[in-house]
């Protein structure tokens, strides 16, 4: 994408965006709620028009090629959009005749063995748990072995059990060579499935680089949380903004970042250390609270 | 894998792909659509038919009341098997199961969707429609060999209102809206068709709104099929076809408005 904007009436939900998927990496799109990261993706498969700039996608220009485009890539919506009273393998059955797979037989087989649901294949949709229908919609993108992948917010709403076993889905997919494109606010998914993040605000990209460049760049190498009554956390605060530290909110704490170039004082003595981590470099960025 | 997908309009294999999701569907629900297309014609042809023919009215046009009203009730059939579905369905599928969102993001545009939505509808409305006509010929119509054209008739009106329903669910801000269509377009058309009474005893208003009526030209057909063809008849058949076609152009904008940001 190159200078791509998308506005909807007076509100921009992508502005200029430039951004480049290198193949066989994933790529992390990082971003608040309503920071333009599934408005991109709907760019990149042509069900969005954006109102200036360029993109391509596999080679093929959009919006003109799109269609063809999209045969190439695997999309697993943010949304769970299943047939459900229709049964598992023929949800599959339906997107492989959809993307022109020669074998549709074979093509659902090889998809059902993906998302482990060989054994339910027979069963309709509203049969299965929420981590089963996942794992379906995520076996859907994939039934035509795309080139490339689309993931928006593959696991967003899914409780911690579900939602790791998506991430061991994903990190399988990585492991195979296919180029991934990650749409998340989730910090510990980006960091866990990411090659590199690109972090998103006001439908911009405000930084990008792999997490570990991103989080010496951003946050230095050590952050200090220090825990107690308001009035300790504001005197705590203006101690280290004094000494030229970027302090952020932390739940009932507050982060001190970059704590590794602390003058004396400037850090008080009971603040736990840890390393910086890419939710550091979030909250910096971006202004929110992470999930 | 990396499919082989054309960028030329109107793909069969993406058209053919939708439709296999409706059919999958339809699988799971068939049942309950074939007990009511045969139930509710042998329940309108017992209370109009017989119940009203046997007190009010003996013969219309010449006809037994019972057959006036049996051949013109495929038209009831064909709209509400057709209108309907494609109102709720396409705004049940947009709006609150997004499946229009997973189909377009696979190698299918909105001209192929709209286009394999009206098909599957129309199939289905041409099979359904005749069901009026097969139970009228168990309450006594002879059977006749232009009936066999009638599935071809039902089926090229109901792609017309399919796409209009379509159109219709691609235009509404809320579902509620449907009754303002369902009232002001639907009831009238189906009321002044001529299925239960002859359209040249209506005011000559309504007998103009009559005639480009669709569902007038259909019962027409029907009852021609049934009794004899006329010559006017490929001129009925052809404003089938080109009200068809131009719901189509209609339904196709209305859904890439609706579809594509």
């Amino acid at each position: 994408m190159r200078g791509a904007v998308k506005r909807f009436g007076s509100i921009t939900a992508v502005d200029h965006l430039d951004l480049d998927v290198p193949p066989g990496i994933c790529m992390g799109l990082l971003g608040p709620n309503g920071a333009g990261k599934s408005t991109t993706m709907r760019l990149l498969t042509g069900q969005a028009i954006a109102d200036e700039g360029e993109i391509s996608v596999l080679g093929y220009e959009l919006p003109d090629e799109a269609k063809v485009a999209r045969g190439q890539m695997g999309v697993v919506p943010q949304l769970d959009n299943l047939d459900v009273d229709v049964t598992v393998e023929d949800n599959l059955a339906v997107f492989a005749r959809l993307y022109r797979v020669p074998d549709v037989a074979a093509a659902v087989d090889r998809a059902l063995g993906i998302s482990r649901l060989t054994a339910r294949r027979k069963d309709a949709v509203d049969e299965l748990s929420g981590g089963m229908r996942r794992r379906l919609l995520l076996a859907r993108g994939l039934v035509h072995e795309p080139r490339l992948v689309l993931l928006d917010e593959p696991t967003v709403g899914l409780d911690p059990q579900i939602r790791t076993e998506l991430w061991s889905l994903i990190d399988g997919l990585r492991g195979g060579g296919s180029t991934i494109l990650m749409s998340t606010h989730y910090i510990e998914e980006a960091e866990r499935l990411a090659d590199e993040v690109a972090v998103m605000a006001k439908g911009k990209i405000i930084a990008r680089g792999k997490p570990s460049d991103l989080i010496v760049e951003h946050a230095g190498r050590q952050t200090a949380e220090v825990y107690g009554p308001p009035d300790r956390l504001a005197e705590a605060r203006a101690q280290a903004e004094a000494a030229g530290l970027r302090v952020r909110p932390a739940g009932p704490a507050i982060a001190i970042v970059g704590a590794e170039r602390a003058a004396n004082g400037a850090v008080p003595d009971d603040a736990i250390r840890r390393a910086a981590s890419l939710e550091d470099v979030f909250v910096m960025l971006t202004g929110e609270e992470a999930e | 894998m990396a499919s082989q997908v054309g960028a030329r309009r109107l793909e069969p294999a993406a058209i053919g792909g939708i439709m296999s999701r409706e059919v999958a569907n339809f699988r799971t629900f068939w049942k309950a659509t074939t007990f009511s297309s045969v139930l509710e014609p042998i329940i309108y042809l017992l209370a109009f038919g017989v119940g009203l023919g046997a007190t009010l009215v003996d013969r219309v046009e010449g006809l037994d009341y019972v057959e006036f009203v049996g051949t013109g009730m495929v038209a009831t059939a064909v709209i509400f098997s057709s209108a309907l579905p494609a109102m709720f369905g396409t705004f049940v599928k947009h709006r609150f199961q997004n499946t229009y969102d997973a189909i377009l993001a696979a190698p299918v545009d909105v001209e192929e969707l709209v286009t394999a939505e009206m098909l599957w509808i129309g199939i289905r409305a041409g099979f359904y429609g005749c069901f009026p006509l097969l139970v009228t010929i168990g309450f006594g119509l002879d059977p006749a060999p232009g009936m066999l054209l009638v599935p071809l008739f039902c089926f090229a009106t109901a792609l017309g209102f399919a796409a209009f329903g379509i159109a219709v669910a691609a235009t509404v801000a809320k579902i509620d809206h449907f009754n303002y269509v369902t009232t002001l377009v639907i009831t009238p058309l189906f009321l002044v068709a001529g299925t239960f009474f002859p359209i040249d005893g209506l005011p000559e208003g309504a007998q103009v709104v009559a005639q480009v009526n669709p569902l007038h030209h259909l019962v027409e057909l029907v009852r021609h099929a049934s009794f004899g063809f006329e010559a006017a008849d490929v001129i009925r058949f052809g404003a089938l076809v080109i009200f068809a076609v131009a719901m189509w152009r209609i339904a196709v904008r209305r859904m890439e408005l609706r579809l594509i940001d």
